[in-house]
């Protein structure tokens, strides 16, 4: 009898708590950002396809799904860094060998040269080159991402990547500026 | 209890945290009065001296000016403009080494001074009756006016506040070592100071004007007190020395004990601060009517001869600033701009003085050391005691040397305020600003990127949505119900006019209307000064565009699809007319017109032959038209190898150039690019099986057919109202042949363009190369087309039947490049009878390969004139035996006849159409 009391008094117990932590689990329900979300806001996006994938978030899924996390030229070391923090992998070399700390650059259009044709307009995604049929054609410097994708299609290589001129906004205190030398 | 009015009025003075005592050094420059400077040799004014953004530039290179004159024009964005500080010439506008850390070149302009310093036309006030705090805001914008302190942040937009302020700090305090600018003018002209905070009480009105000015200056504050005597509101109050009490926020706290919130400004707790520099050039500017040229600067340093405050024009170079003073550079001279504590080394002296530039110090080793090795921090705290923003400098310095951004922020890293305290008490002599600046600019960066990002994740995001918007789009074209042979083809041209609108961000087809509006007009009017018809081809655009809407719905009812093509045929038309009319103003050459004429003829034979072909295409044996295509193709290549032989050789070993022929030539290749392209579907085995001929040399064909056919419908348009009254035809047909024509341009467009596919099979070539060929090509087609042109007249002269003919032909070879545009889509799949497309497609499609070709032609006739004649000419002995194969002379004028008369019934029903849809 006694046993029964126990395994009843047991029993509501562990019903009651249930349906408490039940309760609390939709209650208090942690909207958690799902991990490629996270993996994305890492990524540079500038959607050049460097990493293999059409774009920053189908890599993203990738590495969601366990690819490497070193495919990503333009973010350079740090974003490789980033991401094998996040996604708890050791940080390795860039996979293609680049530089670890890439250089901005932004594509230009030597526009007597263009021809009008519109093949950077489309191979170009985040829409940032204008210009219509048999005129010519124009990067919107400020929505460029640098992703070279635009290069390639142009029939007349009229595109140059240059890099980003450094402008006083963008310029740095060099620490070591002055060199120190260690007298003896 | 007292209110903080109250304690402010009887003088209560609070403390900021933190603080230090670094040796003063004022009185080198303190003991004599503000001097002034020679007229240096020349002035360069930076456009942006300030925070925000610079003006727009008002003068020129070679332009005299006077003192005072306005030489930028501020726009919105917190910009203001900049004067000229003497009268002179402008000699140059170029970028310069600018007053930053940095010396990065910033646009300036060159001033060479006239030495008579010749005043501009000065709007002076003796009061401030009768203006309104619009006015005086106004005024204070237009005379450049910004902070002098140090930030330069503009005034007008401080004293357009539009929080209530209750105190107006005026700042005397100037607590860094060695600067006396602000003593020594605070001293001189004590009055004007206070007359400019006399205006900018009037334009904030608040409860009371603060001045602050630290203890160690008797003078200053004797002389403002005395100017202040007046004024109940102004209450100067002497503050103990510490550094940095000068601060913005610190000295808000000493006065009011008021503190500005983590990331907020002093207006947030009803405080607004001025620099005294700062408002004296206010009443300057209201009273006397002088924009911002000039201010006080304090020249000092062991180095310097005659320490001392001087006058200097804004855009004087440090340069001649020190050495008006007297200046004995030592080893390893640094001459320092701003103060020992928070200005920086100046990486040249020939740097301008700004509008925030307070003190140039040129020091020698001894009294301001080189700063030594950094140690390791021993955590003595000592820069946590001297922050005055109580921050913890120590802890910032390892995230930072961390680059652990998110803890930087976290600890407040944008509150301080780099005064460099820290530093100046550190033990190890750890440089602790610069590392701060150094995260500080880092962050700012991550930020920008993150934005950066963002939006171009948006953007990419919104372009995909829009792809797979225009994906479905077309799919549902492929589900409605199947309208015969034609829904295929439909498919085929909506992918067309999907690609079409991939290349503009705006999908309609009235966008791409406007795209052929635009097109048109330029060829209509390049000669003539552009009238700014846009509007008018915007309505134009509209009108088409619903007359295209009436007809697809009508075309959905009725089977009967002539309309349509009446409709295309009459655009094309238009099209070939305004070129036409383009072409007249071309400015005819010197012609033989017997030639011209047999060479019209022969290339309306061969038009009108084509022309009549489309209706039997269907039958045509797709491998004699694979051979003729093939041939095209060669004859296309020959042509293109020859302009690269003789681009070395030069054009002498060409014959004078024979219109004629180039006309004849132009004919034959148009001829048989168009059959080439028709042939092209069927025939694609047979050709690679036949001959491995390059698709690349087809497109080059292809694309001298275009241009012909581009010329032909010039011709046409001239002729056309006598011939339309002849016979009653089937306009239908007309269309059709049009449509050919059309298709085959565009056909060799898209080739010429996608080489890469067919190339793959065939050679593996680059097909970067292919299209310029093809571009070369094309543009030598153009040309040749239009030494044809010139030879119009005399043609019609000699033989009275010809500009009938030329016009039927003509209008056929139009009507074929319209068709061109449908098929161009249809390319990769067999060939489907040619049945009368939605002209609005075609439009477009004729439309960009129109652009195409006219581009190439403006290339072609800047750079390679002997080329083309060449070229031409080795088409022209190569064809002849091809030419006359196909045409007997009767046929030709009865077909050209009959297309005439098409052309202009459809053109009548095009125009009754349109009609209804517009009523």
């Amino acid at each position: 009898m006694t046993l029964l009391y126990a395994l009843i008094a047991i029993g509501a117990l562990a019903l009651v708590f249930g349906l408490i932590l039940g309760y609390a689990a939709i209650k208090y329900r942690v909207e958690s950002n799902p991990i490629v979300d996270q993996v994305d806001a890492i990524l540079p996006q500038t959607q050049c396809g460097q990493c293999g994938y059409p774009g920053c978030r189908p890599y993203a899924e990738a590495i969601a799904n366990g690819d490497e996390v070193n495919k990503c030229p333009p973010g350079g070391e740090a974003t490789v860094k980033k991401l094998a923090d996040l996604m708890g992998v050791e940080a390795k070399p860039l996979a293609g060998g680049e530089e670890a700390e890439p250089i901005k650059k932004v594509a230009y259009i030597r526009e007597d040269e263009c021809i009008g044709c519109t093949k950077c307009i489309q191979a170009c995604p985040v829409d940032a080159i204008v210009g219509a049929t048999r005129q010519m054609h124009t990067v919107i410097a400020d929505e460029c991402t640098g992703c070279d994708l635009c290069v390639e299609p142009c029939p007349v290589d009229c595109i140059d990547m240059i890099p980003v001129a450094e402008t006083k906004q963008s310029w740095k205190w060099q620490i070591d500026a002055i060199p120190v030398k260690q007298l003896d | 209890m007292e209110t903080l009015l109250e304690q402010i009025e009887s003088g209560k003075l609070w403390q900021f945290p933190g603080g230090i005592h670094p040796p003063e050094q004022k009185s080198l420059s303190n003991q004599a009065a503000i001097g002034s400077l020679p007229l240096p040799e020349y002035l360069v004014l930076p456009l942006k001296q300030h925070i925000g953004a610079n003006g727009q530039l008002l003068v020129n290179k070679g332009d005299h000016v006077l003192k005072g004159q306005v030489l930028t024009q501020p726009g919105t964005n917190w910009s203001l403009p900049i004067h000229a500080p003497t009268s002179g010439t402008i000699t140059d506008i170029k970028p310069m080494p600018s007053a930053h850390p940095s010396a990065m070149p910033e646009l300036s302009i060159v001033l060479t001074p006239d030495g008579d310093d010749t005043w501009c036309e000065l709007e002076t006030r003796e009061s401030l009756d009768g203006l309104d705090n619009k006015a005086l805001i106004d005024i204070i914008h237009h005379a450049g006016i910004a902070g002098m302190g140090g930030a330069g942040f503009p005034t007008y937009v401080k004293a357009d506040s539009a929080k209530t302020i209750e105190y107006l700090v005026v700042n005397g305090v100037e607590c860094e070592p060695y600067i006396t600018a602000d003593d020594m003018l605070m001293r001189e002209h004590a009055k004007d100071i206070i007359r400019g905070m006399e205006v900018m009480m009037s334009i904030l009105s608040p409860q009371y004007a603060l001045v602050g000015i630290e203890d160690n200056k008797p003078e200053a504050f004797a002389a403002m007190q005395q100017a202040a005597k007046h004024n109940s509101k102004i209450l100067v109050r002497s503050i103990p020395t510490k550094y940095p009490s000068g601060g913005e926020k610190q000295l808000i706290k000493v006065l009011t004990s008021k503190e500005v919130p983590s990331g907020g400004i002093p207006a947030d707790v009803g405080v607004l601060v001025q620099n005294v520099g700062t408002l004296f050039a206010v009443s300057e500017a209201v009273y006397e009517g002088k924009p911002l040229i000039e201010r006080v600067v304090t020249v000092t340093g062991n180095t310097i001869h005659k320490p001392q405050n001087v006058w200097a024009l804004l855009g004087t170079e440090v340069k001649h600033l020190i050495y008006s003073q007297g200046f004995t550079p030592v080893e390893d001279q640094r001459v320092i701009m701003g103060g020992p504590m928070m200005g920086f080394t100046l990486p040249t002296v020939r740097i301008p003085v700004v509008k925030t530039t307070n003190c140039i110090l040129a020091p020698d080793n001894q009294e301001l050391a080189v700063a030594g090795q950094e140690q390791a921090c021993i955590r003595c705290s000592a820069c946590a005691d001297a922050c005055p923003q109580t921050l913890l400098p120590q802890q910032l310095q390892w995230f930072a040397k961390g680059q652990e951004y998110d803890k930087l922020e976290e600890y407040n890293l944008f509150d301080c305020i780099e005064c460099g305290a820290c530093s100046y008490v550190c033990p190890s002599e750890i440089p602790l600003v610069q590392y701060y600046r150094v995260a500080k600019a880092e962050i700012r960066e991550q930020k920008l990127e993150k934005v950066k990002a963002e939006r171009a994740k948006e953007r990419f995001e919104a372009r995909k949505a829009r792809l797979e918007r225009e994906q479905e789009e077309r799919q549902n074209r492929h589900k409605r119900p199947a309208r015969s042979a034609p829904a295929k083809d439909k498919a085929k041209v909506s992918e067309a006019l999907e690609r079409v609108k991939q290349k503009r961000p705006e999908q309609s087809a009235v966008q791409a209307a406007i795209e052929r509006a635009k097109a048109k007009k330029a060829e209509g009017d390049t000669s003539a000064l552009e009238p700014d018809n846009s509007a008018v081809a915007l309505e134009r655009a509209k009108r088409k565009e619903q007359a295209r809407k009436y007809k697809e719905e009508k075309a959905g009812s009725n089977t009967s699809s002539a309309p349509k093509d009446a409709v295309a045929a009459a655009i094309a038309r238009a099209k070939a007319k305004k070129a036409a009319q383009a072409a007249d103003s071309i400015e005819s050459q010197e012609q033989d017109p017997r030639k011209a004429a047999v060479a019209a003829a022969i290339a309306r034979a061969k038009a009108k032959k084509s022309g009549d072909e489309p209706k039997q295409g269907s039958e045509d044996d797709p491998r004699k038209a694979a051979v003729a295509a093939a041939i095209a193709r060669a004859k296309a290549k020959k042509a293109e190898q020859a302009p690269e032989q003789n681009s070395v050789s030069g054009s002498d070993d060409v014959k004078a150039d024979d219109p004629r022929k180039a006309a004849v030539a132009a004919a034959i290749a148009r001829a048989k690019a168009k059959k080439a392209a028709k042939g092209d579907k069927p025939a694609t085995e047979a050709v690679v099986k036949d001959e491995p001929e390059d698709p690349r040399k087809a497109a080059v064909a292809a694309a001298i057919a275009r241009a012909k056919a581009k010329k032909a419908a010039k011709e046409a348009e001239q002729v056309e109202e006598p011939i339309s009254e002849d016979e009653p035809e089937d306009p239908r047909k007309a269309a059709v042949a049009a449509a050919i024509a059309r298709a085959k341009a565009k056909k060799a467009a898209k080739e010429a363009e996608q080489v890469e596919e067919p190339i793959s099979e065939n050679e593996p070539e680059d097909p970067r190369k292919a299209a310029v060929a093809a571009a070369i090509a094309r543009a030598k087609a153009k040309k040749a087309a239009k030494e044809a042109e010139h030879v119009e007249e005399p043609v019609a002269e000699n033989e009275p039947e010809d500009p009938r003919k030329a016009a039927v032909a003509a209008a056929i070879a139009r009507a074929k490049a319209k068709k061109a545009a449908k098929e161009a889509e249809q390319v990769k799949e067999p060939i489907v009878e040619n049945e009368p497309e939605d002209p609005r497609k075609a439009a477009v499609a004729a439309a960009i390969a129109r652009a195409k070709a006219k581009k190439a032609a403006k290339e072609a006739e800047q750079k390679e004139k002997p080329i083309v004649d060449d070229k031409t000419e080795e088409d022209v002995s190569s064809d002849s035996d091809t030419q006359t194969e196909a045409l007997s002379p009767e046929d030709k004028r009865k077909a050209a006849i009959r297309a005439a008369v098409e052309r202009a019934k459809a053109k009548k029903k095009a125009q009754e159409q349109e009609g209804n849809d517009l009523s």
